[in-house]
């Protein structure tokens, strides 16, 4: 009992937090159920970013005057937050990005110059299909080849096909941590230790994780890790790559520009020390000081709290949808976030998606980036409800009100 | 009857509708009802990609007028196809490549013309000028 009100989340506080959550949509409150696309940014997020602008925006690690070394000092201590959330030995293993799509391009470019001809890459079957395009663009270059780790009915990664694809060749393995699609969590704690027997890298995308879970890099000994920013309550355009420093020495540099540079004459330049050597140009100083902030403000929520929350959120909204008949949802593993993807007889998902809207309330419809998973279940696309913290059962009622109403419209 | 009559007749019968609810569900009464396209024509080569919803689109010409079928496979995105068809089907090449849709936005429907709305109903538009174009340069 002790636990359990310990772990209660003051959800009404919470959500005087976030200024959009008060807005309306079509003459209706907002009921935001599009997180796992992007999450909304709380005050003591939005506060941070007016601050910056407002009293110390400077060019950073350049400047001998005191904004820049205010901003400087502000970015860089953003860096030490999100090394100490992840757990990283040191913050120069956290590389600033744009975002995942920038972080995962950055590593497989960089392996463009480690594979051969006759190395094997392994993805998941569950993956962004933004996220497929890099590997596939990395084979063209270097001769490797592709192999896709099959899934099953529940949206679950196959294992024993993992295993059985894993060998010698097997250079690098890619995988997220959650499916965007599905909500599926992936066994990465057995995907990387079984790569790591045949010396393949391996990569996880955590775009979709971070919103619920607090990884911890150095006790799931992964390569590399990648999210954004705006999927935990920081601004867009902006994320990270964890990468160990070893991986991380070995990778040659993505971009040329200012900032990765030692030292430049026309007939060699030597690159920067880690992280520099991968943040060319003037970075999202802005960005990458709010992301520190966001990153403080999920952990005075706490994870843990967070989890149960959601969970419960889950629980709940699952239930309650099926009752709602020919309905049927997509992902049923026993492993999942708060994430529902879901289609209503033969309804196409625009349609729902639309008529949600009118009732204000928004979720995601479509194929969600990743048509292959669409393709295996033989489907257009599905609707998509994703919680986060900030979200409530009251909120899971009138939504499921509105879907109730939108199928018998479009009966 | 001239494409801007028809308009007209379609704003006064969307002006009877008390919310967007009524509006709703007259379009997809539309959309269920029609029989838009021949299904021979539901190909990819007639396909609008919208990636959300799909939307196919034909023409011919007879007597000087183009005929328009449509499709969807969003019921929504049909219902709002019917009342395209509606207007330009059945007009001169002419007539379609300078007829704009400010209607639209007077019948509250507005939003789903938006060209960042996934519906393919920009293009739709687009394609349907195309097709006039295409056939008043036949004509000339
Ligand atoms: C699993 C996953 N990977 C990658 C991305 C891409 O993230 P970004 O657009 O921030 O680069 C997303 C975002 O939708 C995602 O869900």
């Amino acid at each position: 009992m002790y636990m359990e009100l310990k772990q209660m989340l003051d959800i009404q506080k919470i959500r005087k937090d976030f200024p959009i959550l008060n807005r309306k949509v079509n003459g209706k409150p907002l009921i935001y159920f599009d997180n796992a696309a992007t999450s909304q940014t709380p005050q003591q997020v939005i506060d941070v970013i007016v601050d910056y602008y407002s009293n110390y925006n400077a060019n950073i690690h350049r400047g001998v005057h005191a904004l820049s070394q205010e901003a400087t000092d502000a970015y860089e201590l953003a860096r030490v937050k999100i090394q100490k959330h992840f757990n990283a030995k040191s913050p120069h293993e956290i590389i600033y990005t744009s975002g995942t799509t920038h972080s995962i391009n950055l590593v497989a470019n960089g392996f463009s110059s480690l594979l051969t001809k006759g190395d094997e890459i392994l993805i998941s079957a569950l993956e962004h299909h933004s996220n497929i395009v890099p590997w596939q663009m990395l084979c063209e270059r270097t001769g490797a080849t592709l192999k896709v780790i099959p899934m099953n009915q529940n949206g679950e990664l196959v294992l024993s096909e993992f295993d059985a694809l894993l060998n010698d060749k097997t250079k690098l393995v890619f995988v997220n941590h959650i499916s965007n699609a599905l909500g599926t969590i992936n066994p990465i704690e057995y995907i990387i230790n079984e790569a790591h027997k045949v010396d393949a890298a391996v990569l996880v995308d955590g775009a979709q994780s971070c919103p619920h879970i607090k990884p911890d890099v150095q006790s799931l000994d992964v390569d590399f890790y990648v999210c954004s920013a705006h999927k935990i309550c920081g601004p867009t355009g902006v994320g990270m790559l964890y990468g160990k420093e070893a991986w991380l020495n070995k990778l040659p540099p993505y971009q040329g520009g200012g900032e990765m540079i030692a030292e430049v004459t026309f007939e060699k330049t030597t690159y920067a020390d880690l992280p520099h050597k991968f943040e060319a140009g003037t970075p999202n100083i802005c960005g990458g000081i709010a992301f520190g902030a966001a990153v403080d403000y999920m952990n005075a929520i706490g994870f843990e709290a967070i989890a149960a929350h959601e969970n419960e959120l889950l629980d709940y909204a699952t239930h309650q949808l099926q009752q709602i008949e020919r309905l049927k949802i997509y992902g049923t593993s026993k492993e999942k976030t708060s994430v529902i993807s879901f289609n209503v007889g033969a309804i196409h998902p625009y349609d729902i998606g639309t008529i949600l809207d009118k009732m204000g309330i928004a979720v995601r419809t479509g194929h969600h980036c990743a048509q292959p998973i669409m393709d295996f279940y033989n489907i257009p696309g599905t609707i998509r409800a994703s919680f986060m913290f900030y979200n409530t059962k009251e909120e899971i009622d009138t939504f499921i009100a509105a879907l109730k109403k939108a199928v018998l419209m479009l009966s | 009857m001239t494409i801007e009559a028809i308009q007209n007749d379609i704003i006064d019968e969307f002006s009877m509708f008390e919310d967007w609810e009524e509006r709703y569900q007259y379009m997809i009464d539309l959309g269920k009802t029609l029989p838009l396209i021949d299904e021979k024509y539901k190909t990819e080569d007639h396909i609008i990609k919208g990636c959300q919803s799909k939307v196919w689109v034909h023409a011919n010409l007879e007597d000087d007028k183009i005929n328009f079928t449509a499709d969807s496979d969003a019921i929504i995105t049909k219902g709002i196809i019917a009342i395209l068809i509606r207007v330009f089907s059945n007009q001169n090449p002419k007539a379609i490549i300078d007829a704009n849709t400010d209607f639209i936005d007077k019948i509250g429907l507005k939003e789903h013309l938006s060209p960042t709305r996934a519906n393919g109903l920009v293009s739709m538009i687009k394609q349907l000028k195309l097709y006039a174009i295409a056939y008043q340069t036949q004509l000339n």
